[in-house]
């Protein structure tokens, strides 16, 4: 029985070359900040690994700071520019209404124990961020504003953020943006976009799970959240974790095949359209990520869904957020003038280099069954 | 067949679902969410709502091997039995919301959806058995009577029974924890839930307090007569004698006990031990679990608690109400508790005590 995985956006293989990168490094020994022989060969593997991810992002090697996931770099990021720009009186928060809650959860800690004042972004129905709202509030608020952060393209429905257009807008006030699912997948320079702060993680891109990074202008010092050996600028410490590094740092230098996975993603798209007439793509308007898309089947309920599709062996997602294993309505779909019932009748379907046309095929065999099924079990 | 594991993370459910899979059948797991906010209604690994609750169901699964999903019941919990527990509350009777739970939602809500997704029926972890006789699939008291739960099955009409799998209904619940342990899950030595899983400290009087309020009113004897005060008619229960608070005492000094709650007037009424005694009670909105009772009068048993006693009785059927006599006078019995007549170990049906005399 083949087994189908459209979940690429929630984790994707390990690349052939980053398997071999880690298992290698694995058998090295050597602290990196060692002085003798091992720890200096660790080091090196390492900070070749820093340059070659720098050059695939855009920044200076000196801008790249390793941090043991994605979540753990918006959280430095956030707060930590936060807490250096609450010394100089400001303490707005601006995020959008469609972010991660890698940075939701974040910001309303800020709000709730740090008295920081959290201002959402709100999005169009192609999921898109307003900027004329974003325009009005640096207009009215602007001095007020500590920090910003606005993903560079939604995990859930793939759409692409301005960021560019926002940073200038933004003025002198440090802005992030929570990449990691752009990286490798459409073009993305820190350098070009101007940002202050740039989240990245290995294991959307075919490196392990377990690391991440946090690229950071080199003028920005902020307060830590992990504190110790101080091995990364201060800013982070513990023990660099090199095996993960050399692994994400080899599946960053492999080419992602946008253009492919682009187009099965497509193909998918006009296949459930032709056969599944009324569902429909949310942000399909929009500039999107290659190969993610959300779909709105109505009258479902997506987890009943993932269960039938799981039964017939493809794994998808909503690729919202779980609570106590619930799947709880959307709040991206919400923002973007979802009802809780539409919302909760959407699946997430997420395709990677390693999709094939077979893949799409599949899906499309058991998917028009596991709708309808689906809509009979909620016909009540 | 193709069934569907309720599994609440409980050592009955996770050993139904196993033995479900042992006897060859195509089994999911699936973990009821009740609770809109797990947290909000209980903590700590007592009842079946908890996030440790949902944990140790998946690792049950995990052990059987089969695929486990959570089902988000949430709403239909709250409408169908918390709701349903208040309104009977608000209205002078004795709700059992384990008993509307099966009704509503494991063997409906659940079910149907099962039915709906190409399922044939769902395997619960009750204590009850199933027999198929002459007139199609019976419900019967499991061979461990402490453990007996037909009494809160009694509500399920055929239609739902044909859905239902008990797989312990033969078992006592010592040798199900023995069988857990053999079978490598972790919830062999789990406590049993005890309580409405809904009430999290188990304090049912203050939980209703919170959501009814406290309206003072009058507690009075049976010729009327004002002889105390209560905050709340609905957190008495009939038979009640301590936390009463009366200060004029009885005549000869005798105990006094709840007779009768009268929510329209918010009133409590009190008396002596002997008017408590009834022997007829009858119901309303029958169930059958087989043939339906007709108007002949035949001989049986009636069970009013959940682990009461059977108590020996005639009933019948007096147009739509169903009619039981007792053998014996019994001490206070409140409307809203379900009657349930058994012929022997065979559930018969039930219904709704609506009145007593």
């Amino acid at each position: 029985m083949p087994s189908i995985y459209v979940d690429h956006a929630a984790t994707t293989p390990l690349s052939p070359a980053a398997f071999k990168a880690i298992s290698s490094q694995l058998q090295q020994l050597g602290n990196p900040s060692s002085l003798h022989t091992h720890g200096r060969a660790t080091r090196k593997v390492l900070e070749d690994a820093r340059e070659s991810i720098a050059r695939e992002v855009g920044s200076l090697p000196s801008e790249v700071i390793f941090t043991a996931s994605g979540t753990e770099a918006n959280n430095i990021a956030l707060k930590g520019l936060w807490w250096s720009r609450m010394a100089q009186g400001k303490s707005v928060v601006v995020i959008s209404a469609i972010e991660h809650h890698a940075i939701l959860d974040p910001a309303h800690w800020l709000e709730t124990h740090e008295g920081a004042e959290v201002i959402h972004i709100p999005v169009d129905v192609h999921g898109v961020i307003k900027l004329d709202f974003f325009k009005d509030l640096i207009a009215q608020r602007g001095d007020e504003i500590a920090v910003i952060s606005i993903m560079h393209s939604n995990n859930e429905t793939g759409v692409i953020q301005p960021i560019q257009e926002l940073v200038s807008l933004a003025g002198d006030i440090p802005v992030h943006t929570d990449a990691v699912q752009s990286f490798k997948k459409v073009p993305l320079s820190y350098k070009d976009l101007g940002v202050t702060a740039l989240t990245l993680s290995a294991h959307k891109v075919g490196g392990p799970l377990g690391i991440g990074v946090l690229i950071l202008r080199r003028a920005y010092e902020i307060p830590a959240l992990l504190h110790g050996g101080g091995q990364e600028r201060e800013i982070r410490s513990g023990t660099l974790n090199a095996p993960s590094i050399v692994a994400f740092s080899a599946a960053a230098s492999e080419d992602y095949p946008s253009a492919d996975v682009q187009r099965l993603r497509d193909n998918f798209i006009r296949a459930v359209h032709a056969a599944i007439p009324d569902a429909y793509i949310n942000g399909e308007a929009s500039q999107r990520l290659p190969g993610i898309v959300n779909i709105t089947f109505p009258g479902t309920q997506s987890d009943t869904l993932l269960l039938l599709l799981d039964n017939a062996h493809v794994s998808a997602s909503t690729g919202s957020a779980c609570s106590a294993g619930v799947h709880e309505a959307s709040h991206v779909l919400l923002a973007m003038g979802h009802t809780e019932a539409t919302a909760q009748s959407s699946l997430r379907f997420s395709f990677g280099a390693a999709s094939t046309q077979a893949d799409v095929d599949f899906v499309m065999s058991v998917l028009p069954d596991v709708i309808a099924t689906g809509r009979a079990a909620h016909s009540k | 067949m193709k069934l569907i594991a309720a599994m609440s993370g409980g050592v009955d459910s996770a050993v139904a679902a196993a033995r479900a899979v042992e006897a060859g059948h195509e089994v999911i797991g699936v973990h009821l969410a009740l609770a809109a906010n797990p947290q909000k209604y209980r903590s700590g690994a007592r009842g079946c709502c908890t996030i440790e609750d949902s944990h140790d169901a998946r690792r049950a699964a995990d052990v059987i091997g089969i695929p486990f999903y959570i089902w988000d019941m949430a709403e239909e919990f709250h409408d169908g039995v918390v709701e349903d527990f208040l309104a009977e509350y608000s209205a002078g009777r004795t709700p059992n919301p384990c008993l509307r739970c099966n009704e509503k939602i494991k063997f409906a809500a659940v079910l149907d959806r099962a039915r709906a997704m190409g399922y044939d029926g769902v395997v619960t972890g009750h204590y009850a058995r199933t027999q198929i006789g002459p007139d199609g699939k019976t419900l019967h008291r499991a061979v461990d009577h402490s453990k007996d739960q037909s009494y809160v099955l009694s509500v399920l009409t055929i239609e739902q029974i044909n859905g239902a799998i008990f797989p312990l209904g033969d078992t006592t619940k010592v040798d199900i924890r023995a069988e857990a342990e053999r079978r490598g899950l972790a919830v062999a030595q789990k406590p049993d839930s005890h309580d409405i899983c809904f009430v999290p400290s188990g304090d049912n009087a203050g939980w209703l307090r919170d959501r009814l309020g406290s309206e003072v009113g009058p507690i009075v004897d049976q010729d009327g007569n004002k002889i105390g005060e209560h905050k709340g008619a609905y957190t008495y229960t009939i038979g009640q004698r301590k936390g009463l608070g009366l200060t004029v005492p009885t005549a000869d000094g005798s105990p006094r006990f709840v007779l009768k709650i009268e929510p329209v007037t918010n009133t409590v009424v009190v008396g002596a031990r002997e008017d408590l005694a009834i022997t007829t009670m009858r119901g309303e909105r029958p169930v059958w679990c087989g043939p339906a009772v007709g108007s002949e009068v035949k001989s049986g048993f009636v069970q009013i608690r959940a682990h009461g006693a059977a108590l020996p009785c005639t009933y019948y059927c007096d147009g739509a109400l169903l009619v039981a006599t007792l053998e014996e006078p019994l001490l206070g019995l409140a409307t809203g508790q379900a009657m349930v007549i058994y012929d022997g170990d065979r559930v018969v049906g039930s219904a709704t005590v609506c009145e007593t005399q």
